[in-house]
């Protein structure tokens, strides 16, 4: 390997942190949506993200990839600093999968399409390779038989299923996801969050944006719980339920689990 | 509760009543159904019957079909005799006379190509290189000038080879610097916004014929001296440059009915900002403006009509300029009525072809 001067080797490279946020902040015009942001993530961690509405959450990993911009302090993923750079934003975001609260398939697309357009255009993969991890991916998502329709004809819990599918086949290093079970009838939520234990079981990055209490005691390493920008309180999940810190996570703790 | 239905006695299916079914229950569902729905269709079968039998008897009855001018002028029905007198000056106008198989072959193989473009199994990339080679015969066929062919200068060009060049390359040529434009109106970078702005307002607040008047007035005082700018190729800018600035404002409401969804999901998968556009907007955006953009080429084609104002000699101004042939004037209303009937075919053609696509192009959502 030629770049093996620029980056570390593989051994010191599984021990750094994936993602590095130091002292960041955030404005929309005025409003100051994130403060001082610091926040490191391990490979193989998983972490959830809860907090009110409004209270810049999903802003935040939504700067990891650079959907939003960042103003001031540093964002370094997998050993790549965001700036305005294009050629670094395009490799982080092959690196960074991200699933959205209302799915953002490709309507006019089928879903073996959905997944495939990805690898295809981005990674340059060869289209019956891209279209076998696309297949691959869809079993794991109990979903392959679907391949040929289109999203129109699927349910929300399917729909969600294939957004997961369609990042993991840009063989990402980290998962993001905004809110994934949000915008789902009840009777779904539960085919996506097994989609994403069974994602968590394999050791992938993952931070979540939920309020899916059950899952994050199940399988996040830390919960965080962001107000006003800030973060406010982290903890293991069992010490962030048991014994919240904060007068602020008590009210929130309270309000959402009744 | 005596009077409840046993759920498992089966019901015999009975015919419907008489007078819901067939022409009779039609009849009565359609044109009388109220008793002011009853007078209209009284009315208008009136009108109809006051209006039919005459048209009928002068159109086909009285008609002449192949008769010479006075003879024509004797009878009381249409002459439609007038269209195939001049069929050949309407159809190509100034162009020679032996030589006129040159552009009835060249619009045989244009209409061939658009019908085989229109079906999407036939949209890979070899179309393409079809369309170039057509082009180049179709091309070769109406100058001349080589193989032997006698060079036919581009100020005999008229007639419907001269509708269908300025309409064709006029509307494949607007639709991407349209979808150029209205990309360019979204841009992020504020001297390529006002730029396609600026262009799209100017045209859009300016009537065709004056355009269409600058390109052969204003635009050659421009040019150096010596140096002269086809006449053809002139309006075929003005009819672009128009045309474009409308399928801009289409195409740019389509963009804007993208949700932002769609954006950041192509942009969260890596896609940079022209694959987003051509992978994933686009498609989607152009599907949504299928009608208005069809019906902005639509009138786009009637409107090359208006070439007859810089005295070229396109289907309309052919067609009007037999009329003023003594022998045959006083025919107008057959003649225009033949050029309706083309216009009519194409533009019908165009609306069947949109609706088809949509039909095709759906997918549920």
């Amino acid at each position: 390997m030629n770049d093996a001067m620029q980056t570390p080797t593989e051994e010191t490279r599984k021990d750094d942190p994936v993602i590095r946020i130091s002292g960041m902040h955030k404005w929309y015009g005025d409003f100051h949506v994130l403060k001082d942001i610091n926040l490191e993530v391990q490979r193989g961690e998983r972490i959830i993200i809860c907090g009110p509405s409004g209270s810049g959450k999903s802003t935040l990993i939504r700067c990891i990839n650079r959907l939003e911009e960042h103003q001031r302090g540093k964002i370094i993923v997998d050993g790549i600093e965001l700036t305005n750079d294009l050629k670094n934003i395009e490799k982080i975001r092959m690196e960074v999968g991200m699933v959205f609260q209302h799915f953002n398939l490709f309507p006019h697309l089928s879903i073996l399409e959905n997944l495939s357009i990805g690898p295809i255009w981005v990674r340059k993969t060869p289209r019956k390779e891209a279209e076998e991890t696309a297949m691959y991916y869809l079993e794991k998502v109990h979903i392959a038989e679907q391949a040929k329709k289109f999203p129109g004809q699927l349910s929300g819990g399917q729909q969600q299923r294939v957004a997961i599918a369609r990042s993991l086949c840009m063989k990402p290093n980290v998962m993001l996801f905004d809110e994934p079970t949000s915008a789902l009838d009840p009777e779904m939520v539960k085919e996506v969050l097994d989609v994403m234990i069974s994602l968590a079981e394999e050791g992938m990055t993952m931070l979540v944006v939920s309020h899916e209490m059950g899952f994050a005691r199940s399988v996040a390493h830390r919960v965080m719980f962001m107000d006003y920008g800030q973060i406010v309180e982290e903890n293991n999940p069992e010490d962030f339920f048991n014994n919240p810190e904060h007068d602020r996570t008590k009210l929130f703790l309270s309000q959402i689990l009744h | 509760m005596e009077d409840v239905r046993l759920p498992n006695t089966p019901v015999d299916d009975i015919r419907p009543p008489r007078t819901s079914i067939g022409a009779i229950g039609w009849l009565r569902a359609n044109l009388f159904n109220s008793w002011f729905n009853s007078l209209l269709t009284l009315v208008i079968a009136y009108a109809l019957y006051q209006c039919i039998p005459p048209l009928v008897r002068w159109a086909f009855i009285d008609s002449l079909w192949t008769s010479t001018g006075p003879e024509c002028q004797a009878a009381d029905g249409a002459c439609w005799s007038i269209i195939p007198a001049n069929f050949r000056f309407i159809m190509f106008g100034f162009y020679p006379y032996e030589e006129q198989w040159r552009p009835a072959i060249a619009i045989v193989l244009l209409v061939g190509l658009l019908i085989f473009s229109q079906y999407r199994r036939n949209w890979k990339k070899y179309l393409f290189y079809t369309w170039i080679g057509g082009l180049v015969i179709m091309g070769v066929l109406m100058r001349g000038g080589i193989l032997g062919l006698t060079p036919v200068e581009t100020s005999q060009w008229g007639g419907l080879p001269l509708t269908l060049l300025l309409s064709v390359f006029g509307l494949t040529a607007a639709y991407p610097l349209g979808i150029v434009l209205a990309l360019g109106r979204q841009s992020r970078l504020p001297a390529i916004r006002s730029l396609c702005v600026v262009y799209i307002e100017l045209i859009r607040g300016v009537p065709l014929i004056s355009l269409l008047f600058m390109s052969s007035v204003v635009f050659p005082l421009f040019l150096p001296e010596g140096v002269s700018l086809n006449a053809i190729l002139r309006a075929q800018v003005a009819i672009i440059l128009f045309t474009a600035a409308y399928i801009a404002e289409v195409v740019r409401g389509g963009l804007q009915g993208m949700s932002k969804g769609q954006y950041e999901a192509a942009e969260a998968i890596g896609l940079n900002y022209v694959q987003t556009m051509r992978l994933i907007i686009l498609p989607q955006a152009l599907k949504i403006v299928i009608p208005p953009s069809v019906s902005i080429l639509i009138s786009a084609f009637k409107d090359t009509s208006l070439v007859v104002i810089i005295a070229l000699y396109d289907l309309l101004k052919t067609t009007q300029s037999i009329l003023g042939d003594p022998r045959w004037m006083g025919f107008s209303a057959e003649a225009y009525l033949f050029v309706a009937m083309i216009y009519f075919i194409c533009c019908f053609y165009m609306s069947n072809f949109s609706r088809k696509l949509e039909r095709e192009l759906d997918t549920g959502l």
